[in-house]
């Protein structure tokens, strides 16, 4: 037999219908749905006369528009109408239409989508997932194929449960060696991502591996996977080990009884065959990894904590010039300044690629005993979900972020890209822990630095950006 | 779906690479229910003065001189010239909505991101790949023309300046075939309900956990 990749092993095992020029039929296992991306799509199954394929394949939540404060005056805590209605929406769509379970605004286990599917049991290794979001991607940390889609395609998988796509080419991007102290998940997805390029990935799914991926805890694969959209790339995926099959065991919507020991068996057989062949390979050495921090209105545009803001000038290519001259600009940052004395107005520590307990408990080590610095206007921590957000309450994190002056929120997409109160004002600066810096995310003339939950947390306490590796924490 | 055949229209320069798709639409815009009404506030915070939100009356906004697509000898404009990873970031597919609604046809660019080209390709909004070196000739001759404009024919796979110069491109032949058609895919799929529930049925029996 030939060896194979994971990614020949989830595709293959998918494929309903192949045409001559390689357009593939894909069966999807689960859908995940939220209010942004699927009205339109749910509106044009119902004047098809349509109706979903399997209901029992979606599991729905409210996470983009929703508030992270004032739960307690229930849906008319969202004060924009617009956003109201988009969420009514999804409850009247689900409601029609059915799921497999549904998370919607106040439950208890609501929460961003894509930290509530793995931690569901929604998320298993083997499936193919899709959602109307780009940072689907974050659920290949479970050894599935997983990407993002857009709204025709959200109805096509209602309504037929497949997908016409093509396969793409697959890059293995091998860390090797150990994380030195104090780096994260993220600051090697960001250190990838300024290797690759933000466009790098296009055309591929990437898998990530080597021994500095295997030491990663699920938390830190999902952080990831999840930021492989930035590199360009739909879907990445880490291949399935102990760590998977402990993480999955248990959870609400897995398998149990004889089928889970079926069901382990079969993904315990999701790794790429040794000797498999990648169009590419890209190889980092983990210890080289150092804390990461973007300048500019891309991830790609990323430097080490001890850099410093680059000189257009010294850049040869006049498109990528004109690039990093309007990034510094709008970022209204001047070239060598060194990353160290950049100053945050606002801290968010949240979003789907950092609301996980495990980044909550690192921001916590950093901030403990101490306060924010004077000049930071705002600090919120928004957990990923409910379950996270009770989670870290019963380990005291919640008091220690409040203690310190952060403001401990509701669970949801909040400030990473500010469909709700959570924004930036123009101008403002924020350390922000979530995957996109692009102009205007997170609030119109907003300007962002990514960076990791221990750095996020260490810039808050110092007033600039800081090595949280000479900060003690 | 609209068939794309052939278009021949004027073109605009948007001189900037890797533009995301939070420019394209902003997130505030992504709060409708609705399928329409995005053309306003295509790249709203670069074409506007003030900041825009849902509701607003946007022909009174203030119009931003500076940005290229104010500028009177590119009204009209159905074809959008720009740089390599148009389209990067957000899977919303207001963005392909936004752009088709305010009139773009076609959009050149030496690379799209992956989730944006799907989405345009199914709205029927033509994404045309060409070199860089052919995209920076086009850069030229545009701002060099006033009226410059592009024949797009899908059928050829060929882009055709006023001089006469043609160049061809790519695109997958299912996605041409279903523009040139403008087929539902949807419909198409379900031409092949029997294979789904066959799959189904042998799936079931493989991955039983699946189904519960």
């Amino acid at each position: 037999m030939t060896t194979r990749t994971l990614y020949d092993k989830l595709w293959e095992s998918h494929v309903v219908h192949e045409e001559h020029d390689g357009a593939t039929l894909l069966y999807i296992d689960r859908h995940l749905v939220h209010e942004v991306t699927s009205p339109q799509a749910y509106e044009g199954l119902t004047l098809a006369g349509r109706k979903p394929w399997r209901v029992d394949s979606i599991v729905a939540t409210a996470d983009h528009n929703t508030p992270t404060r004032n739960w307690d005056r229930g849906i008319a805590g969202i004060a924009d109408p617009v956003s109201r209605l988009q969420v009514e929406t999804l409850d009247r769509n689900i409601k029609k239409y059915g799921a497999r379970a549904y998370f919607p605004f106040l439950d208890k286990q609501q929460g961003i989508v894509h930290v509530i599917g793995p931690e569901q049991g929604a998320t298993l290794p083997g499936m193919t997932l899709v959602c109307g979001d780009s940072h689907t991607s974050t659920h290949g940390a479970l050894g599935c194929l997983a990407f993002g889609i857009g709204t025709s395609e959200v109805e096509h998988v209602l309504a037929t449960q497949c997908l016409v796509v093509k396969k793409t080419k697959c890059m293995n991007i091998v860390v090797e060696g150990a994380l030195g102290r104090g780096i994260t998940a993220k600051d090697v997805i960001l250190a990838i991502i300024g290797k690759i390029g933000s466009a790098g990935g296009t055309g591929y799914t990437l898998e990530y591996s080597g021994a500095a991926i295997r030491a990663l805890s699920m938390e830190g694969r999902m952080t990831l996977c999840n930021m492989s959209i930035e590199a360009g790339a739909r879907a990445g995926m880490v291949a399935v080990d102990d760590k998977t099959i402990e993480y999955v065991k248990g959870r609400p919507l897995a398998p149990k009884g004889p089928m889970w020991d079926r069901a382990e068996a079969y993904w315990r057989t999701l790794v790429s065959d040794p000797g498999a062949r990648f169009d590419k390979v890209v190889t980092l050495d983990a210890g080289s990894i150092q804390p990461q921090v973007t300048w500019g209105t891309n991830p790609q545009m990323v430097t080490t904590i001890d850099g410093r803001v680059p000189d257009p000038a010294q850049e040869q290519d006049p498109v990528q010039r004109e690039w990093i001259t309007r990034a510094l600009k709008y970022m209204d940052l001047k070239p060598n300044t060194p990353i160290t004395e950049i100053r945050p107005d606002k801290v968010f520590i949240g979003a789907c690629t950092n609301s996980r307990i495990e980044d909550l408990r690192v921001a916590a080590q950093v901030v403990k005993g101490r306060k924010i610095a004077a000049s930071v206007k705002l600090a919120i921590v928004v957990p990923g979900s409910g379950r996270v957000k009770r989670q870290a309450e019963q380990e005291g994190l919640d008091k220690i972020f409040t203690a310190a002056g952060f403001e401990w929120r509701e669970p949801g997409c909040s400030m990473c890209l500010g469909m709700n109160d959570d924004q930036l004002s123009p101008g403002e600066r924020c350390a922000s822990t979530s995957n996109r810096n692009f102009e205007g995310r997170q609030g119109p003339g907003g300007r962002t630095h990514l960076m990791s939950p221990a750095m996020a947390a260490a810039a808050a306490i110092a007033g600039h950006f800081v090595d949280v590796r000479d900060f003690g924490g | 779906m609209e068939r794309f055949v052939r278009s021949e229209g004027l073109v605009v320069p948007l001189d900037r690479a890797n533009v995301d798709t939070d420019a394209i639409i902003p997130k505030q815009y992504l709060k409708s229910i609705k399928r329409t009404g995005y053309g306003p506030n295509l790249f709203d915070e670069w074409r506007y003065l003030d900041h825009g939100e849902p509701g607003m009356d946007h022909a009174r906004r203030p119009l931003n001189p500076d940005f290229v697509l104010n500028q009177p000898r590119y009204r009209g404009a159905t074809v959008l010239l720009t740089r390599e990873n148009f389209g990067c970031g957000s899977s919303r597919e207001h963005a392909p909505w936004a752009l088709l609604q305010y009139g773009f046809q076609a959009v050149i660019a030496p690379s799209f991101a992956d989730i944006f080209y799907t989405n345009s390709l199914k709205n029927g909004l033509l994404l045309i790949r060409l070199d860089a070196k052919t995209v920076d000739r086009l850069f030229s001759e545009v701002r060099d023309a006033e009226g410059y404009r592009l024949a797009v024919d899908l059928e050829r796979q060929t882009v055709t300046t006023p001089g006469g110069a043609s160049f061809s491109f790519d695109i997958d032949p299912f996605a041409k075939h279903r523009l040139l058609n403008g087929l539902d895919e949807i419909g198409l799929t379900l031409e092949h309900a029997d294979k789904i529930r066959a799959f189904e049925a042998r799936q079931r029996e493989r991955q039983p956990w699946l189904f519960a």
